[in-house]
């Protein structure tokens, strides 16, 4: 399939691939429908719920020198809060090369104890330890605390660009319409498509919003040990309000639809231990994959992603395979865009058949 | 809307009114991110902030440059989480002295829309979706009697603040019902560089200081029944007693 060169004129005007796992079998009517994003405040019912991530993504493509010269990216994919933070080291180059062609960092720049010097030098890290799976995952200690840490990330970093776009991603181009903290390393891209008109249509039929804030990490690094292990424990935290959101609208038989799949992994992460989610912070191994058995997520706002083994993988959970199948077939038949800019899709039962079945 | 703990975001905070409110909030208990230009006084401004037991924050970024906003709310929300409170201060006369229409740049009058009106758009739209989502929120536009009427001499900066004026009262319309308020605020004359610079031959004496504007402004944010979104409201007529000797 191809991937999505550049964002669309409109964000909230992409083609939307309406999955129904409730509808039957993959061939029965009703199961699969091409539409666009502007539909999806029909396709959600009164009581149910929507919850997005609100985080803001990142300039985490950090491009720099080590103290012998060396030319070094860092990407950043995880932070301690103490200025401390992890990142995938790559050697010379940038976006513009696929992440498995990047020729690995220098020795020089991974050495325990050493400093990365970015942007125009005002930005300097010491090297901490590197952390399995790969020596390149390394620890950053920023030199620089507080508002200047912040000033100098900001100036010195650009967002995560892909090597399939025709130009590097400003800032904007990354950010939800409902982006609070900078805790994403790369844009939680299933937002993408949600514009305020749809929104606040949303709520005006009677569908619920609610929020948490999930660190997403890389999607990618070209690391194959690394890739293996993504996505990483990661960071949330969840509002004792949306929790009470989500409790009510079981409560009432409505759904919740989680835009993307960072949204679920925190949902999910939250409700292993009890089996519902709890408010506050916390992180999360989970990985969700086929088998998994949702507990607190009926449906899913997603991207078109970028392999079908990824594809399943992070849906596998949502609709058999033999639906996502067909699905992808449908999409790639029809011309649907993939990867991070490109169009949607929707796996809800009952988003499409007659009559809402029953949730729990 | 209660002061202490909430986080503020105040452009053109390193002088006047936005210096001003940033002490003021601080004072209050808020958590307050200032942005300007110029790092050397917005970071003395801070400091003296801090050194009184405040909570301020540094953001040095031009408001009307294309790219700034999203980078303004980002290093804002780093600092002290999801902003509460946005008011768009930062503003431009344009070249002084100030000149008829006729003699006037288009450069100018661009740039005085840029930092006046784009720029608070750009910014509100970077921060008022989030504030949308979790259900509550403030943004104040610093406006200016200029917006209403038509001084001669004053076509640039008035436009672009008459221009504000009606961007806050749509921001009002389209927001209704998402607990998100928006308001102008015309300060009245104070005691600033601008209006010495606008207005060298104003007996300093007969102005507003800043800090009672200030005042004035953290009465309406902090009243929640007070004035309806998309008011524009005149800090004098607020609260008459403010108008003071300066």
């Amino acid at each position: 399939m191809e991937p999505a060169r550049t964002y669309p004129a409109r964000r909230d005007d992409v083609r939307l691939l309406v999955v129904d796992p409730a509808a039957g079998a993959p061939g029965a009517p009703g199961a699969l429908r091409e539409l666009r994003t502007g539909a999806l405040p029909s396709l959600l019912a009164p009581g149910d719920l929507l919850v997005v991530n609100d985080a803001a993504t990142l300039p985490a493509s950090l491009l720099g020198r080590d103290e012998a010269g060396n030319a070094v990216e860092a990407r950043l994919i995880g932070a301690e809060g103490d200025g401390t933070f992890q990142a995938v080291l790559f050697g010379a180059g940038d976006w513009h090369l696929r992440t498995e062609d990047r020729p690995p960092p220098s020795p020089a720049s991974l050495a325990l104890g050493t400093r990365l010097f970015f942007g125009d030098g005002e930005l300097v890290v010491v090297v901490g330890k590197s952390r399995p799976p790969s020596h390149r995952l390394v620890d950053l200690a920023f030199e620089l605390a507080g508002d200047a840490l912040w000033g100098a990330l900001y100036r010195a970093g650009r967002p995560v660009s892909y090597s399939y776009l025709t130009e590097a991603l400003p800032l904007w181009a990354v950010q939800t319409v409902y982006a609070a903290r900078p805790w994403a390393f790369e844009m939680p891209s299933a937002g993408r498509s949600l514009s305020w008109e749809i929104l606040l249509a949303l709520r005006r039929r009677g569908v619920g919003w609610a929020s948490l804030t999930h660190a997403a990490g890389l999607s990618a690094t070209g690391d194959p040990a690394i890739d293996a292990a993504l996505p990483l424990p990661e960071h949330f935290e969840i509002p004792a309000a949306t929790v009470t959101a989500i409790e009510e609208t079981h409560a009432r038989g409505g759904r919740v639809v989680a835009a993307g799949t960072t949204v679920v992994r925190a949902l999910e992460g939250s409700s292993a231990a009890t089996g519902a989610p709890r408010a506050g912070g916390g992180e999360t191994d989970l990985h969700i994959e086929t088998g998994y058995r949702p507990r607190v997520v009926d449906g899913i706002l997603t991207g078109i992603h970028a392999t079908p083994e990824t594809h399943f993988a992070l849906l596998g959970a949502f609709a058999p395979r033999d639906l996502l199948v067909a699905a992808l077939a449908a999409a790639e038949a029809s011309g649907f865009l993939s990867h991070e800019l490109g169009d949607a899709m929707l796996i809800l039962p009952g988003a499409i058949g007659p009559g809402r079945p029953a949730v729990r | 809307m209660e002061l202490n703990r909430l986080t503020a975001l105040v452009t053109g905070g390193s002088r006047g009114l936005g210096q001003a409110l940033g002490e003021a909030l601080a004072a209050a208990g808020a958590r307050v991110v200032l942005v300007a230009q110029h790092a050397e006084p917005l970071r003395a401004v801070v400091a003296a902030i801090r050194a009184r037991g405040g909570e301020a924050h540094a953001v040095v970024a031009d408001v009307a440059e294309l790219a700034a906003a999203h980078a303004i709310a980002g290093q804002a929300a780093a600092l002290v989480g999801p902003v509460d409170l946005l008011v768009n201060n930062a503003s431009t006369l344009g070249p002084v002295p100030l000149r008829l229409l006729l003699d006037t740049e288009c450069e100018d009058l661009s740039r005085a829309l840029e930092v006046n009106l784009v720029g608070p758009f750009r910014l509100t739209k970077a921060l008022a979706g989030s504030m949308v989502l979790r259900g509550h929120g403030t943004i104040v536009n610093i406006s200016s009697d200029a917006a209403v009427e038509p001084y001669e001499r004053w076509g640039a900066y008035g436009a672009s603040k008459a221009a504000l004026d009606h961007l806050t009262r749509i921001w009002a319309a389209e927001l209704a019902g998402t607990g998100v308020r928006i308001f102008s605020v015309d300060p009245g004359e104070m005691n600033t560089r601008m209006h010495a610079e606008a207005m060298p031959e104003a007996d300093p004496a007969t102005l507003a200081a800043p800090a009672w504007v200030a005042a004035g402004i953290l009465a309406l944010i902090g009243e929640p029944g007070g004035a309806p979104s998309g008011t524009r409201v005149v800090v004098a007529s607020l609260a008459p007693q403010m108008r003071g000797s300066g």
